[in-house]
């Protein structure tokens, strides 16, 4: 627990990337089985115990400090497992016992009665110092925020070999805390998991922008063109091992979403889908709102259901019936798509349909001219491209229809005036530049309108599950929310850190499907609007 | 106690007719240490340890430092209209001082900042029982534990061994913490040149004077960034987030102070390896003292004094809270104002 505690606390106060990558790389090199892959479980999101809540420890921390130095330092501290972690004080002074591995504490939570819980976690309390309590209490209440993404973790992993994050993922699905067979694959070891037939997820490929790209040296003829739908991008995924909806980071979605579930179980076919999670008004995409509904609960109501029933528009094939399609040109996937979508006609599937033309004069026209809801512009693939995992620059491009937006991270919130003055309402965003220290988010812009009531109760409630710092009534939060902001021009200005003001700034969508990483940078941003 | 009194200068011994560590400029004042909150300029007489009127001076320049400088060494008593004084270590830093006076058959001792932990730059702690204690409360809550100086040093070497191309700049006010960092790590085997931001030379000068080695110490301000690789500059802590720090190699910024226990504190001063390493008593030291004194009463001049008083209480000790204004939360503020006074 100690190593971990520490792991935990370094990477909490560095902001940098590659440092967060090395400190995880030591630890996995340091720490033996089973506790560092308990601890990547930690960080991937992969553990959580039911029967800890909050109100337990303040029981527990209760039982032996004084109420009202308690409450003044909780005040002081403003954290509740941090106060508690640093107040605790042992029954015995320094006894002689390491405080409990992390296997240990990760297992014994798993097996322990509820009413148990209190007496075997104020056990280990005393026998620990206090980073290593503050990391067994944020375990326990899994509110475990340790500043890397599950994302970041495994790119850390796969360095540590000689494997890629992507590789990674094409496993991960298929194995358990505490990843032993990954850890023995990665140190060269064992040979890769099998997942067999596990529902695994299959990193995506993704396009680039065509800003800036010269489209009269491409041949209309190498090109095939599609909408890009206004939806999240998604992976369907049937295998004689289960269905799972993914999202392209890779995150289970499958409980928001029983309804495409139970379409996949009763699929005769065993089959990787690429496409367009969409939620249907008829046969339309609805506002992009509506998915966002659907994303927000956990288990939606039967009623949510019915009102807002989901829909994917298919983009590709990658599997067919155990045939990996991957490596095949997109004319010979889109046969397939096909194909083996008039045999089995899915109920709540849709083909995205290919758009014919001559030219690219003819298709900015169209793209100009589609003003559906659901089309956030069109996408251009080659012919001849195969499915490549990431972002090759080449073979697939975005091209938007309103230019007018940018795809910001949230880095501060304030809250607002009047009616709203219990909510975090007033969000400062950023873009991504190229800094002294690595990558870094610079403020360009404030956003205090643009979302729906709804929207609002989740940002607030975001804000406050994600500060990182308050400086009297601004919240500085973690830089994890995508914000699609909408303006009506950018200009440049000397007042602002960045040397970029936007006006009328307005929340256009809460982006949760996209990871802060990918937001917009800031050079790209100038050499767009400027 | 009815001859010890909170006046808007200072504490002042009435019979004495002299102030502890005054604010404003008085006749004659009694300094515990060297930081600039309690070491003011321009007092007529000024009674310290022959450290503290060394560190005055350097600070302020012999002409301010007092037009009389009395030293008096730890234990050595001196009296003032009645009044008996002596000087007793504080633990704090070098010279730091309890005020120890006697009137009448009774005793009050103020300690000023004062710390129970180890330091090898200064004297330790001695308790002197008396009836009156005036204690300090800046570290006044119990979150607030001091974990082992040396764990704190482990941590920022072995960063080092992590990261061996990246500067670890450490921020350190420069009398006291910036020595007993250095002492720190030449304990624990240590021996490469640590490098100094230029504010924070003279003070090690003056400390190798009080026969207290510091090894190898070079001024980072002139010298080249790739030199720094890989090394330890020490630096006040206003200058680790600024572009000082910013010119270095890769820096790793540290802040060596007890306010990092607090992970919110230290992220808001955008600190990437926080050492928490105090030359305050923390909370358990604090209780430990005042009742180690057998003080059946305890004054508090400053700090978190609500939650001491109350714990004190609990213990059949009482206390009272003076508020003298005037003293600052080191760690926050001195060391800024110390580094601007020698950078401007
Ligand atoms: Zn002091
Ligand atoms: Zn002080």
């Amino acid at each position: 627990m100690i190593a971990f505690a520490a792991l935990l606390e370094r990477l909490a106060f560095t902001p940098s990337r590659n440092t967060k990558i090395a400190l995880l790389k030591n630890y996995f090199a340091e720490t033996p089985d089973p506790d560092r892959g308990y601890a990547l479980a930690a960080m991937a999101g992969a553990l959580s115990f039911t029967a800890a809540k909050p109100a337990m420890l303040r029981a527990l921390a209760m039982e032996r400090t004084d109420p009202e130095l308690f409450a003044w330092s909780y005040d002081y501290v403003g954290d509740l497992a941090e106060t508690v972690a640093l107040i605790w004080r042992g029954r015995a002074e320094r006894p002689n016992s390491l405080p409990p591995g992390l296997a240990e504490v990760v297992e014994a939570l798993k097996t322990t009665p509820k009413a148990d819980l209190p007496e075997l976690v104020a056990g280990w309390l005393d026998i620990s110092d206090s980073s290593s309590r503050y990391a067994i209490l944020k375990l326990i209440t899994g509110s475990l925020r340790v500043g890397a993404s599950a994302r970041l973790a495994k790119t850390a992993l796969a360095e540590s070999g000689s494997v890629t994050p992507d590789e990674i993922e094409e496993v991960w699905h298929g194995l358990e805390p505490p990843y032993t067979p990954l850890f023995a694959w990665i140190s060269g070891h064992a040979p890769r998991p099998d997942p067999k037939d596990a529902p695994v997820f299959r990193p995506p490929m993704l396009a680039q922008s065509l800003e800036g790209v010269d489209l009269t040296t491409f041949n209309p003829s190498d090109w095939r063109a599609e909408w890009k739908w206004d939806g999240i991008r998604a992976q369907l995924v049937k295998t004689l091992g289960g269905e799972r909806v993914y999202t392209r980071t890779a995150e289970d979605i499958g409980h928001a979403f029983p309804d495409l579930l139970e379409i996949l179980t009763d699929l005769d076919s065993h089959v990787v889908l690429d496409g367009e999670l969409l939620v249907m008004q008829g046969d339309e995409p609805a506002p992009f709102a509506d998915l966002q509904q659907r994303l927000n609960r956990k288990s939606p109501a039967r009623t949510m259901l019915r009102d807002r029933p989901a829909g994917v528009r298919l983009y590709d094939i990658l599997f067919e019936d155990g045939e990996d399609l991957r490596n095949l040109p997109f004319d010979a996937r889109r046969k397939r798509l096909e194909t083996w979508f008039a045999r089995l006609s899915p109920p709540r599937m849709t083909l995205s349909e290919l758009i014919p033309f001559e030219n690219f004069s003819e298709l900015a026209a169209l793209r100009e001219s589609a003003r559906s809801e659901g089309i956030e512009g069109l996408m251009l693939k080659r012919a001849d491209s195969p499915y490549v995992p990431g972002r090759p620059r080449g073979p697939w491009w975005k091209w938007k229809r309103e230019p007018l937006t940018v795809d910001a991270v949230m880095m501060y919130a304030q809250r607002g005036h009047g009616k709203r003055s219990s909510f975090y309402s007033d969000y400062t965003f950023g873009l991504w530049r190229e800094g002294e220290n690595g990558r870094e988010l610079v403020p360009i812009g404030k956003a205090y309108s643009g979302f729906t009531d709804e929207e609002l109760k989740f940002l607030d409630r975001w804000v406050r599950a994600h500060t990182t710092a308050r400086f009297g009534p601004v919240r500085e939060v973690e830089q994890g929310l995508v914000l699609e902001i909408a303006f009506d021009a950018a200009q440049y200005s000397k007042r602002h850190k960045s040397g970029v003001a936007l006006r009328f700034p307005r929340v256009a969508r809460i982006r949760t499907d996209k990871p802060a990483a990918e937001a917009d940078e800031l050079d790209e941003f100038v050499r767009t609007f400027l | 106690m009815d001859w010890l009194a909170p006046e808007p200068e200072g504490l002042f011994c009435i019979p004495g007719g002299f102030y502890i560590d005054p604010l404003r400029p008085v006749a004659c004042a009694v300094i515990s240490h060297g930081h600039s909150d309690h070491a003011r300029p321009g007092h007529r007489r000024v009674i310290a340890t022959p450290e503290t009127l060394a560190i005055m001076r350097l600070r302020m320049g012999d002409d301010r430092a007092g037009d009389v400088q009395q030293p008096l060494a730890y234990g050595e008593e001196i009296t003032i209209n009645g009044v008996t004084l002596r000087l007793a270590p504080a633990g704090h830093v070098a010279g730091s001082a309890q005020i120890v006076m006697d009137y009448e058959g009774q005793r009050a001792v103020v300690s000023g900042d004062y710390k129970r932990a180890p330091d090898p730059t200064c004297e330790p702690f001695q308790v002197v029982p008396c009836d009156l204690f005036v204690t300090e409360a800046t570290f006044a809550l119990p979150v607030f534990r001091h974990p082992d100086p040396a764990h704190e040093i482990a941590k920022l070497l072995h960063n080092l061994r992590l990261f061996p191309d990246r500067t670890h700049v450490v921020g350190c006010y420069a009398l006291g913490k910036c020595q007993r960092l250095i002492a720190l790590l030449r304990q624990s085997g240590y021996d490469r040149p640590v490098w100094l931001h230029g504010a924070l030379i003279s003070m090690c000068a003056l400390y190798e004077t009080f026969g207290i080695p510091l090894g190898e110490l070079k001024q980072a301000t002139v010298a080249e960034k790739a030199e720094l690789r890989g090394g330890i500059v020490l630096a006040p802590p206003s200058a680790i987030a600024d572009r000082w720090a910013r010119r270095l190699a890769d820096p790793v910024v540290c802040l060596a102070s007890g306010w990092m226990q607090v992970r919110q504190r230290a992220k808001a001063r955008g600190v990437e390896l926080p050492l928490i390493i105090s030359d305050h008593a923390d909370w358990d030291a604090l209780l430990k003292t005042c009742e180690e004194t057998g003080a059946s009463e305890v004054w508090v001049t400053h700090g978190r004094e609500e939650a001491l008083i109350h714990a004190l209480g609990l213990r059949g000790i009482k206390g009272r809270a003076l508020r003298l204004v005037g003293y600052e939360e080191e760690d926050e503020t001195e060391s800024e104002t110390e580094a601007d006074e020698v950078t401007a």
